[in-house]
């Protein structure tokens, strides 16, 4: 288990008091109970809070303010600012690093109840929502006139906009839309003084530094965005997939390069191999290849004729590598078919093993093969299994762990053996993280990535934001090493205990 | 100013002078080639440190869409070696060699670090994202002369805080690149422009709205208030641009055409004529600036364009081109501080931000040549620069008076 910092004593001491300031702050609602209140306290109702998509991590918070607008976060922030509380900032809580795993003196700061769109502009195609409106829920808002919100992360229908900000999350279309970051305009912060501050705004590429472009990914170290202007895009006339099976990941991924070489980039290409491929079948029975080593689903875009002349080239391209079956979808229901099972991906690992972890490195495309023996050589060692869906476009590697959660024994060498994965993703040129973010998770792995003055250089820029570290503490930066102020005060552990 | 230049062979020897200044205190104007040396606010430097030796593409893997340069790398030298593999820059960002010519004491190619630094993106910046968009990874040696590196040669990384992006379009204030690594794209086979000519400016915003709202996806979206007459384009003319495959380009340009074709007339311009109109328009040359005048950029957001321009025309004698749907104008006008604060106003009362792009001197020097952040943010700003440039040696004064 990665370690978390003493609480503070002064402040658990406190705890009454503070629910107070807060209640005054987030008067609860008449209707008493759920979202209507402002402040949860009461340790049974902390429950729900206590932990994120990492759900191995868990820790209730001293508790919950759930503000309605960017004038309470303002004032809340004021508030911890002042008395040196610190904060976890909350969106849905999906984060799979344990990004949003609260502290037991951190106050949660919960962005669900900004749910409000504010604005949505087709002629200058942006929308402006708060913090807590679902990644599907812009989306929803504006399909029926024909636009999207193109980041598209497969839990969409729970995760917060304001949380996808924070982790500059992707999803499985942006080989062709890009990320989070590529698809802002805007956001407003609070800081931790409490000031509010627009940052760009519903124009692009504001003059000067590119704080926007810090902010994005930043995992609630540098503030708390409330509202974030986001562009939204026309969809194209259709989209359809492909599914081309292989017999081994090598001829798959020569595959990809032989498809990005001929100058198609399709708007999804997405790999998944032989364990993957198998648990998405027995749960969703969408008809997937259980012969093959590996399975390329390749969705193109445009009206039927532009369609059909991208998928007739990616087909010629694949029958080069002698593929045990190609299947070209002809309609619409017939790329849902192939794409069901590749959706419902986390539910199907979940059903053979009901515990993973689901990793998130990125490698160079062209070390794939090489990664997946490796891996495979690991799986043996540590005696777990290891599903693999990797968006091939663009290098990033999800390997799905499967563990026991009720033997303690079989968790930690899950984490060992993810840990591992990821250096090796380091080792052969890629990175730790490439859209579930540092969190917790990772966060004693920077060392791998960075050097120690390079460390530094990431806390300084964090410190200027944040000078007491009180937001998120415990994430992203290691420990060791974290400046004097992020220390304070190293408590009795006999008084921690106490309170 | 030869005399004062440090040029460095290596990243090492550059971060000990950085080292060298930051103990001494001694500031130090930071550049590649010094083509974009009357960019923003003249350095108050003695001496120059020039990137320029420090080139070469390091890395480049067409299969896994990834090019890694040092800084100094000419931007012809990246562009050769991409055509070459039928890749590009995604950017596209501006040749500003013509619009920099008077100031430019010797010509040199633009360097890879230099548009980095400046952000530089062309029209397809619209679709496609900006330069800060595409750059994957970094290395640069801070005022301290730490060789410090962020993000990448990976497409997705989300790994610590970025410092790509906030190193992308500091303008060597924040530290000095050294490398740069870049996402690139396979440059489509094909590509044409629907040009439809339009009553006004405002009618003209409407067309690429339209465009730009349908599912044709356009890569440009550009008004030429006076058209292009060596392409037999009168008057307002907005430009729509597809690349793609050449079936793609074909029907999507026509279905365009077919769309549009009640907003006024319509001429489909093929590759042949669409690639140098939308190459000038990328370099700013239908603005027709002339060398004494002034040049800035104003970000807006589309729609409010048409009123940005209509304000800055009683002001004063406003020359105009618009990209990126409307959203961006690029102004030409007298070099005086009364039309500086007109583009200043206009932008501001559209909620937008500007850029004083080109000027002489005094007027640069004098000016808020981009807009001041506003009191929480501007300290933030200040603490940020010393996490990265303690002593302040790193290009001061470059983007805001006294920083
Ligand atoms: C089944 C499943 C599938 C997933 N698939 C994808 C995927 O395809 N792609 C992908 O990128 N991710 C994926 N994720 C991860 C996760 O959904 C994303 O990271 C998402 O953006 C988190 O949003 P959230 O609202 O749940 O944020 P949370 O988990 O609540 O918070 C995420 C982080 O942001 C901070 N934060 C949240 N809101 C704010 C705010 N308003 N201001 C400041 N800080 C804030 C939190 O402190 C935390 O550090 C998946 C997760 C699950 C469980």
């Amino acid at each position: 288990m990665i370690p978390l910092p003493e609480p503070k004593p002064d402040i658990l001491a406190r705890r009454d008091e503070i629910v107070a300031a807060l209640r005054a702050i987030v008067p609860g609602s008449a209707l008493g109970g759920g979202l209507g209140e402002g402040v949860i306290s009461e340790p049974l109702r902390l429950k729900p809070y206590e932990t994120d998509g990492l759900s191995a991590y868990r820790q209730p918070p001293l508790a919950v303010v759930l503000p309605t607008s960017t004038e309470q976060v303002a004032a809340i922030l004021r508030y911890c600012h002042r008395n040196g509380i610190r904060v976890v900032p909350r969106g849905a809580g999906t984060s799979l690093s344990g990004g949003a795993l609260p502290l037991a003196d951190a106050v949660v700061i919960g962005l669900m109840r900004m749910n409000r769109i504010l604005e949505i502009d087709y002629d200058d195609r942006l929308a402006v929502v708060e913090a807590g409106v679902t990644n599907l829920g812009i989306t929803k808002a504006v399909e029926g006139d024909g636009f999207f919100y193109a980041p598209d992360p497969s839990s969409q229908l729970a995760c917060m906009i304001g949380g996808n900000v924070m982790m500059n999350s992707g999803g499985a279309h942006c080989l062709k839309y890009g990320v989070t970051a590529n698809n802002l305009l805007g956001v407003k912060l609070v800081t931790i003084e409490g000031e509010v501050i627009g940052i760009g705004g519903s124009h692009l590429d504001a003059a000067g530094y590119d704080w926007l472009g810090l902010i994005t990914g930043s995992e609630g170290q540098l503030g708390i965005v409330t509202e974030v202007t986001v562009r939204l895009l026309h969809a194209a006339e259709g989209a359809r997939a492909m599914l081309v099976a292989f017999k081994a990941n090598e001829i798959a991924g020569q595959a990809v390069d032989a498809i990005i070489a001929s100058g198609i980039i399709p708007v999804a290409l997405e790999f998944m191999d032989r364990p993957a491929i198998h648990a998405c079948e027995a749960f969703a029975h969408a008809g997937y290849p259980l012969e093959a080593e590996a399975m390329l689903i390749i969705e193109v875009e445009g009206c039927a004729a532009e369609q059909d002349a991208r998928l007739g080239e990616i087909r010629a391209i694949c029958e080069r590598f002698d593929p045990i079956s190609v299947r070209v979808a002809q309609t619409a229901e017939e790329s849902l078919a192939i794409w069901k099972g590749r959706k419902g991906a986390f539910g199907a690992v979940g059903r053979i093993s009901p515990d993973y972890l689901c990793m998130d490195g990125t490698i160079p495309t062209s070390t794939l093969p090489e990664v997946l023996r490796r891996m495979g050589e690991m799986s043996d060692r540590y005696g777990l299994k290891v599903a693999n869906i990797f968006h091939a476009g663009d290098g990033n590697l999800h390997p799905l762990i499967m563990f026991d959660a009720n033997d303690p024994e079989s968790f930690r060498r899950a984490e060992e053996f993810g840990a591992d994965i990821l250096k090796l993703c380091v080792e052969v040129g890629g990175c730790l993280t490439g859209e579930h973010g540092v969190g917790v998770e990772k966060r004693d792995l920077m060392g791998v990535q960075f050097a120690p003055h390079e460390l530094d250089q990431q806390r300084r820029i964090k410190s200027a934001f944040d000078p007491q570290w009180l937001l998120n503490p415990a994430k992203v930066f290691p420990l060791d090493g974290l400046p004097e102020a992020a220390l304070a005060r190293a408590p009795a552990r006999a008084a921690a205990r106490a309170a | 100013m030869t005399d004062g230049l440090l040029s460095p062979a290596t990243e090492s020897e550059l971060a000990g002078i950085l080292r060298r200044a930051t103990a001494g205190g001694e500031p130090l104007a930071i550049e590649g080639n010094g083509t974009k040396r009357a960019l923003l606010r003249p350095v108050q430097a003695a001496r120059t440190l020039t990137v320029r030796h420090l080139t070469g593409i390091t890395l480049y893997r067409p299969q896994e869409l990834i090019l890694s340069a040092r800084a100094g790398t000419p931007l012809p030298e990246i562009e050769a070696a991409l055509a070459e593999k039928g890749q590009y820059l995604i950017a596209e960002p501006p040749d500003t060699t013509a619009l920099f010519e008077a100031e430019a004491a010797e010509t040199r190619p633009a360097t890879i670090g230099g548009v980095v630094a400046c952000n530089l993106s062309g029209p397809r910046r619209i679709s496609a994202g900006a330069m800060r968009d595409h750059v994957m990874g970094v290395r640069l040696v801070n005022g301290q002369g730490e060789v410090v590196h962020s993000g990448g040669r990976v497409l997705k990384n989300v790994t610590g805080l970025d410092l790509c992006k906030l190193l992308t379009g500091s303008y060597g204030t924040l530290g000095v690149l050294t490398e740069v690594t870049l996402k690139v794209l396979p440059a489509p086979p094909d590509s044409a422009t629907v040009a439809v000519s339009v009553r006004d400016l405002a009618a003209g915003v409407r067309v690429l709205s339209a465009g730009l709202g349908s599912p044709f996806g356009p890569s440009g979206a550009a008004l030429l208030p006076g058209g292009a007459p060596e392409l037999g384009l009168q008057g307002p003319t907005a430009l729509l641009r597809l690349e793609d495959f050449s079936d793609s380009v074909r029907y999507r340009a026509e279905s365009l055409a077919a769309r549009l074709g009640r907003e006024g007339d319509v001429t489909l311009l093929e590759a042949a004529r669409s690639v140098p109109l939308w190459r000038a328009v990328r370099d700013a040359a239908p603005l027709g600036a002339l060398p004494e005048e002034a040049i800035w950029r104003v970000s807006v957001r589309p729609s409010a364009a048409p009123g940005v321009a209509a304000s800055l025309s009683r002001a004063f004698d406003a020359k105009l081109l618009l990209d990126w749907g409307g959203g961006l104008l690029w102004i030409a006008g007298p070099a005086e501080a009364a039309t500086h604060a007109a583009v200043m106003a206009a932008a501001r009362a559209a909620g937008g931000t500007w850029t004083l792009f080109r000027g002489p001197d005094g007027l640069r020097a004098s000016s808020e040549v981009l807009p001041p952040e506003p009191a929480p943010l501007a300290a933030i700003s200040a603490r940020v620069k010393a996490a990265l440039d303690p002593r302040g040696v790193l290009n001061p004064g470059r983007m805001h008076a006294g920083l």
